[in-house]
């Protein structure tokens, strides 16, 4: 019958609609479920997973000295040129000249976290850390140099 | 009580008191002038705040709460920006009719605010072709969409506002004839004595089903004819990124955005009118006690409580539903909320000769 | 008032305006820079009126060469830039690399790394067709249930971040087996998950798939008959759509995708919401994948002992597997160094797109949002 397919219609069209309705209107008087982190207020309790990679970092000890050797296995494994690893002779006190670690340069703004470089290295002298808030005003603060001032590689890594 | 009938009356006689009669319509002439525009701007950031945070909760998100005390004044710095804004007209454009035509939509809506009987004997012109005059003024506003569209040289812009165009104009056919069933119950176009019939309940309940099916009809061709989801054809953002204003910026953007809220507090507010008593407080019966209550509490704030009911189920609507085709939309109309309106007129137009109403 | 230059579009004399003269029809641009193109796809539509007399797709706004990129990159190397072709799968587009150059290498690969590989993909699936769904709802006008999507693919997210270090750009597949193992978490909160999505994916139908106005705008729209389908090369959830066979992951099992229950599911409509109910059905099909699975990792390694430095041998590789797309083919020809000779994605997002004329021509253009969104256009993946 024409008619009472026209009502059905009608009558299935606005049930549907209103199931919608119910749906949003739950969650209108239910403001617990909001999920909105209220991100700049709560960084002091950011919990992000150790895994997350947000830049290198070298891993320097108490001594102020890191694992590095300068065997460039991470500048080889960058797929972007991030690093670049410059290296010095030093001289040992019995007079053998050993290549070591001069500058660990980082561009910051070229890597894309991949992890390859910290998968790479054999000594595992640096590692992902979790920082995320990168921006700053100049490029050039982009460029790092991960190796801090006076450091020098710990006894025993070869 | 607080009634704001005593105030305007008070302000008349001392008006009177001091002033000829030519000074008083002039003052009063401002006054009413002044706070047209006062409402029009404080309506509008009310509104829009409004909507975002109904949308936010609607989302399962905060909404905005960094300007002000949560997000209150939010909708204030994004008017002072677009104010800030430069006005841009593009290149091509017809310039007279692109800058003509935010204040076209402005001005409708402003006028619409003239017969709104806001509370108890509070109202800027109590026209006796009230309701005529509504329907006929709202018709203009689809001249400025379609002068925007127009005159944007966009062709985007002349997608919406050619949708607009066939959308209002069929709507206003179903809007108008729910307006007319409760012309038919209380025998009078102005909008005063509407209110006046309800004192013993509001038409939607005295009204029976009918009254209830034309209180819907009226509610989903309004939202289609102030172009609101999921009716915002002329707008669609998805599809013609802006629609008709999609040109536009500053302050001329932001008049459509604030009329297109006016438009929805005036349509809210004659749906209160007819339907739902206008500023009438809710009687129940024979319940005195009850009754008595109810009258306590002044009459504006029953009429405002009840428009932003009835604009809170509006948005209600804009953040539930996805968006009509342009040619279900007509259908819908045509096929569906024509016919049943007519019916629905010829019940209620019986019922009214009959006497079978309350 | 404009002016009447005249300028030369598609060999036909058009006015600033774009009305094409004496046809009452007008060019439109769609995109590049449009809200349901998703990114940078341009359409050249001609309309007549509302109608859709020929549409047009202009590529080439994000193509960023990945396939000469990979070139020059090692085996070990090009998978990560592969992350960014396909970005809500880029799982499974590393999967397809990482197994190409197993095959290359003829590296046999721990069955613990194959049941993480597979429930990582199965996430990922899970993920891409919650964005797409609330994408899509978005398309269509309705803006909230991209919201109700996001909380749970904010869920996986936060899984992947525990167990791969990153949100959206995994890089987790190596060659021969997976970056690290599971988290320990990673069992508990995948079932977790599993719950949530279970108690939420009502809501959806209630939202969405019932939707009286839902239903009207998607069904009978963007029609595509199983041989258009296959002659298009459309793969995944649009030929599926159709009645194609098509899920690579029944017809070509890679990993353990042989030893798990589930269904191809297959709609035989071909219009837009056969197409919507095969992604909707198939996050339940991830579901079930990952119920079986979560419970019985093997124990043992979770990556294969390879060579600092890996070299395929002197030949042409292809492997397929199934994104949340479609079928996504990796060919590389080696010549017996340490970079790839050449490489080729075969996408699916391009196959889809080009079916999209023949889907649309002829409806309104609103219903180009409605065939578009089903088609669940990835542009990085179109272009790469």
């Amino acid at each position: 019958m024409f008619i009472k397919e026209y009502i059905s219609d009608i009558y299935h069209a606005v049930k549907s609609l209103l199931t919608g309705m119910k749906t949003t209107g739950g969650y209108f008087i239910r403001p617990g479920e909001i999920i909105t982190q209220q991100y700049p207020e709560n960084r002091a309790d950011l919990n992000l997973s150790e895994r997350f990679r947000g830049e290198v970092v070298m891993i320097h000890d108490e001594n102020n000295e890191h694992a590095c050797t300068g065997c460039t296995a991470c500048e080889l494994a960058c797929p972007n040129a991030t690093i670049k690893i410059i290296t010095k002779f030093d001289v040992s006190p019995d007079g053998k000249k050993k290549k070591a670690l001069d500058t660990f340069v980082y561009h910051l703004e070229l890597c894309t976290m991949c992890n390859l470089c910290v998968e790479a290295c054999p000594t595992d002298a640096i590692k992902m850390a979790q920082n995320f808030e990168h921006s700053v005003y100049d490029r050039s603060k982009l460029t790092k140099k991960l190796n801090q001032p006076g450091s020098k590689i710990r006894e025993g890594v070869e | 009580m607080f009634s704001l009938e005593g105030l305007t009356n008070s302000l008349q006689q001392w008006l009177n008191a001091h002033f000829s009669s030519t000074w008083v319509l002039v003052i009063e002439s401002l006054l009413v002038i002044l706070l047209a525009i006062t409402l029009f701007a404080i309506l509008g950031l009310v509104l829009v705040l409004m909507e975002r945070k109904v949308a936010a909760h609607m989302q399962i998100r905060l909404g905005p709460n960094r300007v002000g005390p949560m997000g209150m004044f939010q909708t204030t710095a994004d008017t002072l920006k677009l104010i800030m804004k430069e006005g841009l007209t593009p290149d091509g454009a017809d310039k007279f009719l692109f800058n003509l035509a935010p204040f076209v939509v402005m001005i409708v809506a402003m006028l619409l605010l003239a017969p709104i009987p806001f509370a108890q004997n509070f109202q800027i012109w109590d026209i006796n072709i009230g309701v005529l005059f509504v329907s006929a003024v709202s018709s203009i506003s689809v001249i400025g969409i379609l002068m925007a569209g127009w005159a944007s040289n966009n062709k985007y812009s002349l997608l919406g506002a050619m949708r607009s165009g066939a959308q209002i104009v069929s709507y206003e056919l179903s809007a108008g004839l729910s307006i007319i069933t409760i012309v038919v119950l209380t025998g009078s176009l102005q909008l005063s004595d509407i209110v006046s019939s309800q004192q013993n309940g509001w038409w939607i309940f005295k009204g029976h089903i009918p009254a209830f099916i034309a209180f819907v009809i009226f509610i989903i061709a309004v939202t289609a004819e102030t172009n609101r989801a999921p009716f915002d054809m002329a707008e669609a953002e998805s599809e013609l990124t802006a629609g008709f204003h999609t040109e536009y910026s500053g302050m001329k953007f932001a008049l459509f955005f604030l009329a297109e809220y006016i438009n929805i507090f005036i349509v809210c507010a004659i749906g209160a009118t007819l339907f739902l008593g206008g500023w009438m407080p809710l009687h129940i019966g024979n319940l005195e006690g009850f009754n008595h209550i109810m009258d306590y509490i002044p009459s504006s704030v029953w009429f405002f409580g009840k428009v932003f009911f009835l604009i809170f189920l509006i948005m209600w609507f804009r953040w539930t539903f996805p968006r009509l085709r342009i040619d279900q939309l007509l259908n819908l109309e045509w096929k569906y909320l024509l016919p049943i309106s007519m019916l629905n007129l010829l019940l209620v137009t019986i019922m009214a000769i009959m006497g079978w109403h309350f | 008032m404009y002016t009447e230059t005249q300028i030369v579009h598609n060999n036909t004399k058009t006015t600033v305006d774009g009305a094409l003269d004496g046809t009452g029809e007008m060019v439109i641009n769609v995109g590049p820079q449009h809200p349901a193109t998703h990114g940078v796809l341009h359409l050249v539509i001609t309309l007549n009126g509302e109608t859709i007399k020929k549409l047009e797709p202009h590529l080439g706004y994000i193509h960023r060469s990945i396939e000469k990129m990979c070139e020059s990159l090692s085996y070990r190397q090009f998978i990560y830039v592969t992350s960014r072709m396909d970005y809500l799968s880029s799982h499974i587009n590393n999967h397809a690399c990482a197994l190409t150059v197993e095959k290359g290498l003829q590296l046999e690969i721990p069955p613990r790394a194959q049941v993480i590989r597979v429930l990582m993909d199965e996430l990922t699936r899970i993920a891409s067709h919650e964005l797409w769904w609330g994408a899509m709802a978005m398309d269509l006008g309705a803006f909230t249930p991209f919201f109700y999507a996001f909380r749970e693919r904010e869920t996986i997210t936060d899984i992947m971040e525990e167990t791969c270090g990153a949100r959206l750009t995994m890089n987790y597949m190596v060659p021969g087996g997976v970056m690290y193992d599971i988290h320990p978490n990673f069992q508990r909160r995948v079932k977790d998950f599993i719950t949530l999505f279970k108690s939420k994916i009502d809501e959806y139908n209630d939202l969405v798939t019932g939707n009286i106005i839902f239903q009207n705008r998607m069904k009978g729209v963007g029609k595509l008959s199983a041989e258009d389908a296959i002659s298009f090369g459309c793969t995944g959830p649009v030929a599926r759509g159709s009645g194609v066979k098509s899920d690579i992951r029944k017809l070509f099992p890679y990993e353990v995708y042989d030893k798990v229950e589930f269904d191809e599911i297959l709609e035989t409509e071909g219009d837009s919401f056969a197409r919507y109910m095969v992604r909707i059905r198939e996050m339940h099909q991830s579901v079930r994948i990952i119920e079986q699975l979560i419970d019985n990792i093997p124990e043992g390694d979770f990556q294969a002992k390879t060579k600092a430095v890996l070299k395929l041998p002197k030949g042409e590789f292809y492997t397929r597997v199934e994104t949340a797309r479609g079928e996504l083919g990796v060919y590389i020809v080696s010549e017996g160094g340490t970079t790839p000779y050449r490489i080729k994605f075969r996408s699916p997002g391009f196959s889809n797109l080009s079916a999209l004329e023949h889907m649309v021509v002829g409806s309104k253009l609103g219903d180009l949002m409605a065939t578009m969104g089903t088609l669940d256009l990835v542009i990085p993946d179109i272009d790469r």
